[in-house]
C-alpha cells in the first residue's frame, strides 16, 4: 500500500543565502484581502496618534528685557539666532545650548531691523536713533571693548534693513529704499515711489537684484536694483506689514497684511493674488517661509503663529501658548525643521515645524514607518472622521469667539450680496471675486 | 496724443537698446543745454512762437511790458500784447535789398524744418521706464517657469538640492587663521612653538633637518640612510617583538626559556674565563637558586598537576612530555654547575628517584626526549608523520581492493586523509615561516582528532624504533596501513550516518516529486471530472430534491400575483373611466386604447416592477449558513449526497431582520441597503482633484501597506514628498543648480556704473520735492 504524505519543494520557501530575504508565502489576491478598510482603520489610528504626539513647543528664550522686535538667522551656522528689542539691545543665542551668548546694547530706542551678511562674518542693525550699525559676529576679543565695526549716521529713521544674498550691498528703508555698499557711507542709490514711510524692504533670495517692500500708503513696490527704478506697485485694501520671498520660485511673494490675511502674489501679475491666506483673527505682522519653499509662517498680533501651505488659503497648523503675547516677529530656520518667534512679553519661543514630528535620529524602520503613516493620512485625508481628527485644534477662547464671529460677519456680508444680486437688475452687480476684492489698484 | 506716440516710440527705440544704454537717452531728454545765451533766448522764443500757433499752450506767457514801449510814439510798437510779432513781418518792408535774401532763405530753411515735440513730463518719463523695467524683469523671471513647474509637480524633493562640497584644508591653513590672544593661549603657543613641534607628520623634524643643513650632501645623505635603516630596524624589531609576543604556545615559550638559560651558561662560561670574580656573583646567584629549587617542591612529581598527569601519563602523549620535562627542569635547577662529570652521575641519580613516582610509559619516552630539543624533535615525528601519511593511501588501498564493504568507506577515508595532510602542512609551514613552532594547533582542534593525532604520533615513534632496529619496512607498512585503515573507520562511519540520512532522504524526496508530479497530472486529470460531477451532484441533488416542493410552492404565489394584476388592473381602469360615457366616445376611446395596447404589446410595467421588488426583497433577507461537508464522517463520492440529518444540524438559520418598510407599500421599494453607522466614515462629496467617483475609489480600494505590496513597491509608493536631511542648511534655489547659466556681472558692479547719474537724478527729485 502507498502511503501519501504531504510534501513541499524546499525551493519554495528555503532561502539561497544567508543574506537573502526569508520568503513569505503570501496570496495577494485582492478579494481574500478587502485592504480598504484596514487601511482605512490604519490611516485613522495614525491620524490620532500624530494629534496625541503633537507637542511642538520645544524652548522659550528669555533674556530680552523688552519685546523681541526683530528677528534674524544665521546663514551658516544652525544654532546661531540673532534678536533685537525694543530697548535697543541686540542678542545671540545659541539654540542648542539655548542660551544667550552675547548680548550688546546697540541703539537707543528700538532695533528696527536685524540682518546678517551672507557669509556669516558680521551683521548689520538699524534702530531709531537713525544709525546703521556694522557688528561683528564673533565677540569682542580679549581685551576689546564692544564696539560696532561700522556706523552710517543717516538724516532719517531707518525702519528696516535687508542684506544683499550674495554681495557686499545692503538695502535700508525709511522714507525711501537706500542701496548701500558696505564700503562707502552714502547710498549708492535711493528709490522713491510715493512719500508714505516704508516699513520693510526685502531681497529676493534667487534673483537678487529684486527687492520688495510695502509702505505705510497701504502699497507694496517692486524694485529693480540694477536698473535703479522702482518697477510696479500695487495698492491693497489695507497696510501691509511686510512680505517674505519664497527662496525656491523667484517670481513668487507673500504679503503680511493688515486685514488678517496674507497674499501670495506672482510678481508678474500683481492684479491678482494667487492665494490669500486667511485664518488669522487679527493683524498679520510677520511672515517667513520654510527653506523648502512649500510652506509659510505667519505671526500676528492675535497671539499666535500660523502655518500655511503656499497653494492653501487656510493654515495646517496653529500655535499658541498661554503666555505669549503678540508676536512681532517670526523665523523659519534654515533645516526647515523649527521655528522662531519673537513676541511683545520679551520671550523667543522655539516650536517643532511639523509638530508631531520625532526629533533626533530615527531608525530606518522609524522612518518607514512614518512615511507609510503620512501616506496613509494623505490618502484617507477626504474621510469625515479623520479629516475632523486632523483639523481639530485648541485655540485660547479670545481666538476662539473671534473666529466665530467673524463667521458670522463674513455669513452676513455674503448674504447681503445675494440679496443684491438677486434684487437688481441681472447683470448690474459685478460679482468680484474674493481674490480680488482685495485689490485696490495695481500702479505701473 | 503726441505724448503716448513718443512713448511707444521710446519704448520700442529702449526694448532694441541695451540695459545700459537707457540712462544715456534718459539724461538726454532731460540734459539742458548750453550755448550762446542770446541765441539760445532767440532760439526759445521762436520755439514758444511756433508751440503758440497750434493753441495747445494755454498757458499764457505773461510778458513784462514797459510802459514806455506803449505810450511812445517814437518808437514802434507791437500795438497790443494780444498781437505777435512774426519774424516774415519785419522783414517784408525791406524787399528791395538783396542782402536780406540770404536771411530769407534761412528763414525758409527753419519753416520747413519740423518742430521739436515738447519734452515728456518727469512722471511720464518715470512711468515708461518702469514699464520698460518690469516688462525686462519678467522676461528674466520666466526662465524660472518650468523650473517652479517641475518642483511643483515633482512626486519627490530632496533638500539640500546641491550637494556640499567637502573640502579638505590642510592644518597648516587652518593654524594660520589663528591667534593665541590670551595670556594662557599664549604661554602654550610659546611653549609649542620653542620646541618645534612639528604640526602634520613630515619626515624629519625641524631638528633633524637643522642638522642635514649642518653637514655636507653626501654625508647628509648617509645619514638619512642611516636613520631610515634603524628606523627600518627600529620597525622590524617592534613588529617582531609584537608577533613574538601574541604567540600563545606554552611550550614555545618553555623552549625559548631554555633557551635564554642555556646562553646565560654559555656566556657564565665567557665571563668565567675573562671576569672570575663577577663570575663568582654570578655563581652564588645560580647556587642560590638551587638551594631554592631544592628546598622547595615545585618541580617534583608530588604537585596536584604532577599526579593527575602520571595518571594520563599512560594514555597521553603530552602528559608523559609534560611530566618529563617538568623533571628534567628540576634536575637542571638542582644539579650543581661546578662538577660538570657529577651532574650527569647526578642525572641517573634522579632517574632513579623519580622512577617509583613516574609510569613505565613515561621511561621509556624519555630515552627519545633526551635528545637536543624537544622542540626539534617534535618536528622530526611530523615529518615522518607527513611521510607515512602520503605512503598511507597507497597501501591502504590494497585492503580496500579485497573488501567490497570497505569500498565505500574510502571516499570519507581519504577525505580524512587529505584533511589530515593539509593540517599537517600547514603546521609545518607554519613552524618554517615563524621562528617559532605551532601556535597551538592541537588546542584548536576538536578532540576527536587530537586522539588521532596522539596516536598516530605514538605509532610513528614506534615505527621509528621499528625502522631503526630491523630493515623489514613492507610488513610494518602494511600492518600500519591496516591500523590507519582503523583509524579511519571511526570518523568515516560518524560521517557516513548522515549521508546516509541526507542522501536516501533528498532522493525520496526527489523521486517523490517527480512521482507526485506524475500522479498530480494524472489527478488533475480525475479531479475535474469527478470534482465536476461532484459538484454537480452536490448541487442538483439540493436543486432537485429540495427545491422542486417550494419552487410549486413560489409558481402558486406568482400565479396568483398575476391573476391579481390581470384581474385588478381592469377594474382599476374601468374605475377610472367616467359612467356617463358616450358610446362614440367610448368607440373612439375603445379604438385609442387598442392602439396603446397594441403599441406597448411587449411590456408588461407592473408585472416588471413586481419581479423587480420581490428579487429585493429576496435579496435583502439574510441567507441561511449551510455548514455541511459532504463526505466527511461518512462515504462520499459521486452520487452520494449528505444525509438530511446532517444537512438539518449543520444549517444555521438566520434570525429573521426587521420588517420591510415598504412591506404594507405595494408600489414602493424602498432600498434598506444604506448603513448609517458606515455612512459616518464615508466620503460624501467628491474631493478635488478627482472628476469621477469610480477614480477616487479606486485610488482608496489600492493598497500602499507592505502587507499588500512588496517592499520596493512599499517604498516607492510611501516615498515622502519633501526630504530635508536634519542638520543641513537649506540654501536658496541657485540657477547653477538647475543648469542656467548666472549672470556673470554682479549686481553691484552695475549699479556703481551710472552712480552719478544716480546721484544728479535724486538730487533734483529732492530739490523739485522740496519745492513741491
Amino acid at each position: 500500500m502507498k502511503v501519501k504524505m504531504l510534501s513541499r519543494n524546499p525551493d519554495n520557501y528555503v532561502r539561497e543565502t544567508k543574506l537573502d530575504l526569508q520568503r513569505v508565502p503570501r496570496n495577494y489576491d485582492p478579494a481574500l484581502h478587502p485592504f480598504e478598510p484596514r487601511e482605512y482603520v490604519r490611516a485613522l489610528n495614525a491620524t490620532k496618534l500624530e494629534r496625541v504626539f503633537a507637542k511642538p513647543f520645544l524652548a522659550s528664550l528669555d533674556g530680552h528685557r523688552d519685546g523681541v522686535n526683530c528677528l534674524a538667522k544665521h546663514p551658516k551656522s544652525l544654532a546661531t539666532v540673532l534678536s533685537g528689542a525694543c530697548d535697543g539691545e541686540v542678542r545671540i543665542w545659541n539654540l542648542t545650548k539655548r542660551k544667550c551668548i552675547r548680548t550688546i546694547q546697540a541703539h537707543e530706542g528700538f532695533v528696527r531691523g536685524i540682518c546678517t551678511r551672507f557669509c556669516g562674518t558680521s551683521f548689520f542693525t538699524v534702530g531709531d536713533d537713525k544709525t546703521v550699525k556694522q557688528w561683528k559676529m564673533d565677540g569682542p576679543s580679549y581685551g576689546e571693548d564692544e564696539e560696532p565695526l561700522h556706523t552710517i549716521l543717516g538724516k532719517t529713521v531707518y525702519t528696516g534693513i535687508d542684506h544683499h544674498w550674495k554681495e557686499a550691498i545692503f538695502a535700508t528703508c525709511g522714507q525711501q529704499v537706500d542701496i548701500w555698499d558696505e564700503q562707502r557711507t552714502n547710498p549708492i542709490c535711493s528709490m522713491t515711489w510715493g512719500f508714505d514711510s516704508i516699513s520693510s524692504v526685502k531681497f529676493n533670495p534667487i534673483e537678487t537684484f529684486l527687492l520688495g517692500s510695502c509702505a505705510s500708503d497701504r502699497n507694496i513696490v517692486l524694485y529693480d536694483m540694477r536698473q535703479a527704478t522702482p518697477l510696479k506697485k500695487v495698492i491693497l485694501d489695507m497696510r501691509t506689514n511686510t512680505i517674505g520671498w519664497n527662496p525656491m520660485e523667484a517670481f513668487i511673494f507673500t504679503a503680511a497684511n493688515e486685514d488678517y490675511n496674507l497674499y501670495t502674489f506672482d510678481m508678474r501679475a500683481l492684479d491678482t493674488p494667487i492665494m490669500v491666506h486667511m485664518d488669522h483673527v487679527s493683524a498679520v505682522l510677520d511672515v517667513d517661509y520654510s527653506p523648502t519653499g512649500k510652506e509659510f509662517v505667519s505671526a500676528s498680533f492675535d497671539k499666535s503663529i500660523r502655518i500655511f501651505p503656499v497653494d492653501k488659503s487656510r493654515s495646517r497648523e496653529v500655535y499658541h501658548t498661554k503666555r505669549m503675547q503678540h508676536v512681532i516677529c517670526v523665523k523659519w530656520t534654515s533645516d526647515s525643521k523649527y521655528i522662531m518667534c519673537g513676541s511683545d512679553e520679551m520671550n523667543i519661543r522655539l516650536w517643532k515645524a511639523n509638530a508631531s514630528e520625532k526629533l533626533g535620529v530615527l531608525t530606518s524602520r522609524e522612518k518607514a514607518a512614518t512615511d507609510y503613516n503620512q501616506r496613509l493620512k494623505e490618502k484617507f485625508q477626504h474621510h469625515p472622521h479623520i479629516k475632523r481628527i486632523s483639523r481639530h485644534r485648541h485655540l485660547p477662547k479670545s481666538i476662539y469667539s473671534q473666529i466665530q464671529e467673524q463667521r458670522i460677519m463674513k455669513e452676513a456680508r455674503r448674504r447681503k450680496e445675494l440679496n443684491r444680486i438677486k434684487h437688481s437688475k441681472p447683470g448690474s452687480v459685478r460679482i468680484v471675486s474674493e481674490k480680488k476684492k482685495h485689490i485696490v489698484a495695481v500702479v505701473k | 496724443m503726441s505724448a503716448s506716440q513718443a512713448a511707444k516710440s521710446l519704448l520700442a527705440l529702449s526694448q532694441q537698446e541695451e540695459l545700459e544704454d537707457l540712462p544715456k537717452d534718459y539724461s538726454l531728454s532731460t540734459s539742458e543745454d548750453e550755448g550762446d545765451s542770446d541765441g539760445e533766448r532767440k532760439h526759445q522764443k521762436l520755439l514758444e512762437a511756433i508751440s503758440s500757433l497750434d493753441g495747445k499752450n494755454r498757458q499764457k506767457l505773461t510778458e513784462r511790458s514797459e510802459a514806455s514801449l506803449k505810450v511812445s510814439e517814437f518808437n514802434v510798437s507791437s500795438e497790443g500784447s494780444g498781437e505777435k510779432l512774426v519774424l516774415s513781418d519785419l522783414l517784408e518792408p525791406i524787399k528791395t535789398s538783396s542782402s536780406v535774401a540770404a536771411v530769407k532763405k534761412q528763414l525758409n530753411r527753419v519753416k520747413s524744418k519740423k518742430t521739436v515735440e515738447l519734452p515728456l513730463h518727469r512722471e511720464e518719463i518715470e512711468r515708461i521706464h518702469r514699464e520698460v523695467a518690469f516688462n525686462k524683469t519678467s522676461q528674466v523671471l520666466s526662465k524660472w517657469d518650468p523650473i517652479v513647474l517641475k518642483n511643483r509637480q515633482a512626486e519627490q524633493l530632496v533638500f539640500p538640492l546641491s550637494k556640499p562640497q567637502s573640502a579638505f584644508a590642510p592644518i597648516e591653513h587652518m593654524l594660520s587663521g589663528w591667534k593665541a590672544r590670551t595670556p594662557l593661549e599664549q604661554e602654550i603657543f610659546n611653549l609649542l612653538h620653542k620646541n618645534k613641534q612639528p604640526v602634520t607628520d613630515p619626515l624629519l623634524t625641524p631638528v633633524e633637518k637643522a642638522s642635514l643643513k649642518a653637514m655636507s650632501l653626501e654625508e647628509a645623505k648617509m645619514r638619512r640612510a642611516e636613520l631610515q635603516r634603524a628606523r627600518a630596524l627600529q620597525s622590524y624589531y617592534e613588529a617582531r617583538a609584537r608577533r613574538e609576543k601574541k604567540i600563545k604556545s606554552k611550550k614555545y615559550h618553555k623552549v625559548l626559556k631554555k633557551g635564554k638559560a642555556k646562553q646565560a651558561l654559555k656566556e657564565f662560561e665567557k665571563l668565567r674565563k675573562v671576569n672570575p670574580a663577577a663570575a663568582l656573583e654570578e655563581l652564588e646567584k645560580l647556587e642560590k637558586a638551587r638551594m631554592m629549587e631544592r628546598m622547595s617542591l615545585k618541580h617534583q612529581n608530588s604537585g596536584k598537576w604532577a599526579k593527575s598527569k602520571a595518571i594520563m601519563a599512560k594514555y597521553d602523549l603530552e602528559a608523559r612530555q609534560a611530566m618529563q620535562e617538568q623533571l628534567a627542569r628540576n634536575k637542571e635547577l638542582t644539579q650543581k654547575i661546578q662538577r660538570a662529570s657529577e651532574s650527569e652521575e647526578e642525572e641517573g641519580g634522579a632517574k632513579e628517584e623519580g622512577e617509583p613516582l613516574v609510569p613505565d610509559v613515561v621511561n621509556e619516552v624519555q630515552v627519545k626526549v633526551n635528545g637536543p630539543n624537544p622542540w626539534m624533535f617534535r618536528n622530526h615525528s611530523s615529518d615522518a608523520r607527513e611521510a607515512e601519511v602520503q605512503e598511507g593511501p597507497e597501501e591502504g588501498a590494497e585492503p580496500a581492493g579485497h573488501e567490497a564493504s570497505e569500498s565505500e568507506e574510502e571516499g570519507p577515508g581519504a577525505e580524512e586523509d587529505m584533511l589530515l595532510k593539509e593540517f599537517e602542512e600547514r603546521r609545518s609551514l607554519r613552524q618554517k615561516s615563524g621562528l617559532n613552532g605551532p601556535v597551538g594547533s592541537p588546542e584548536t582542534k576538536d578532540s576527536s582528532s587530537q586522539e588521532v593525532l596522539s596516536e598516530l604520533r605514538a605509532l610513528a615513534q614506534r615505527l621509528n624504533k621499528e625502522n631503526r632496529r630491523s630493515g623489514r619496512q613492507e610488513v610494518s607498512a602494511a600492518r600500519k596501513g591496516t591500523v590507519l585503515q582503523v583509524q579511519r573507520e571511526e570518523p568515516a562511519e560518524e560521517e557516513e550516518e548522515p549521508l546516509l540520512l541526507q542522501r536516501p532522504e533528498r532522493a525520496q524526496t526527489l523521486d517523490e516529486l517527480e512521482e507526485l508530479g506524475r500522479e498530480g497530472c494524472l489527478q488533475n486529470e480525475e479531479l475535474p471530472r469527478a470534482a465536476v460531477e461532484g459538484q454537480q451532484l452536490e448541487t442538483n441533488p439540493n436543486n432537485h430534491l429540495g427545491a422542486t416542493p417550494k419552487e410549486k410552492k413560489r409558481k402558486e404565489q406568482m400565479i396568483d400575483l398575476q391573476n391579481l394584476l390581470t384581474t385588478k388592473s381592469p377594474s382599476v381602469k374601468s374605475l377610472a373611466v367616467p359612467t356617463t360615457v358616450e358610446e362614440l366616445e367610448d368607440e373612439e376611446e375603445r379604438d385609442q386604447r387598442q392602439m396603446i395596447k397594441e403599441a406597448f404589446a411587449g411590456d408588461d410595467v407592473i408585472r416588471d416592477f413586481l419581479k423587480e421588488k420581490r428579487e429585493a426583497v429576496e435579496a435583502s433577507k439574510p441567507k441561511d449558513v449551510d455548514l455541511t461537508l459532504p463526505g466527511w464522517g461518512e462515504w462520499g463520492g459521486v452520487g452520494l449526497k449528505p444525509s438530511a440529518k446532517k444537512r438539518r444540524r449543520f444549517l444555521i438559520k438566520t434570525p429573521e431582520g426587521p420588517p420591510r418598510k415598504d412591506k404594507n407599500l405595494p408600489n414602493v421599494i424602498i432600498s434598506e441597503q444604506r448603513n448609517i453607522h458606515a455612512a459616518a466614515h464615508q466620503v460624501r462629496v467628491l474631493p478635488y482633484p478627482f472628476t469621477h467617483h469610480q477614480q477616487f475609489e479606486r485610488t482608496i480600494q489600492t493598497p500602499i501597506g507592505s502587507t499588500w505590496n512588496t517592499q520596493r513597491a512599499f517604498q516607492k509608493l510611501t516615498m515622502p514628498k519633501v526630504v530635508t536631511k536634519p542638520g543641513h542648511i537649506i540654501k536658496p534655489i541657485k540657477a547653477e543648480d538647475v543648469g542656467y547659466r548666472s549672470s556673470s556681472r554682479s549686481d553691484l558692479s552695475v549699479v556703481q556704473r551710472n552712480p552719478k547719474r544716480l546721484s544728479i537724478r535724486h538730487k533734483k527729485q529732492l530739490k523739485q520735492n522740496s519745492v513741491h
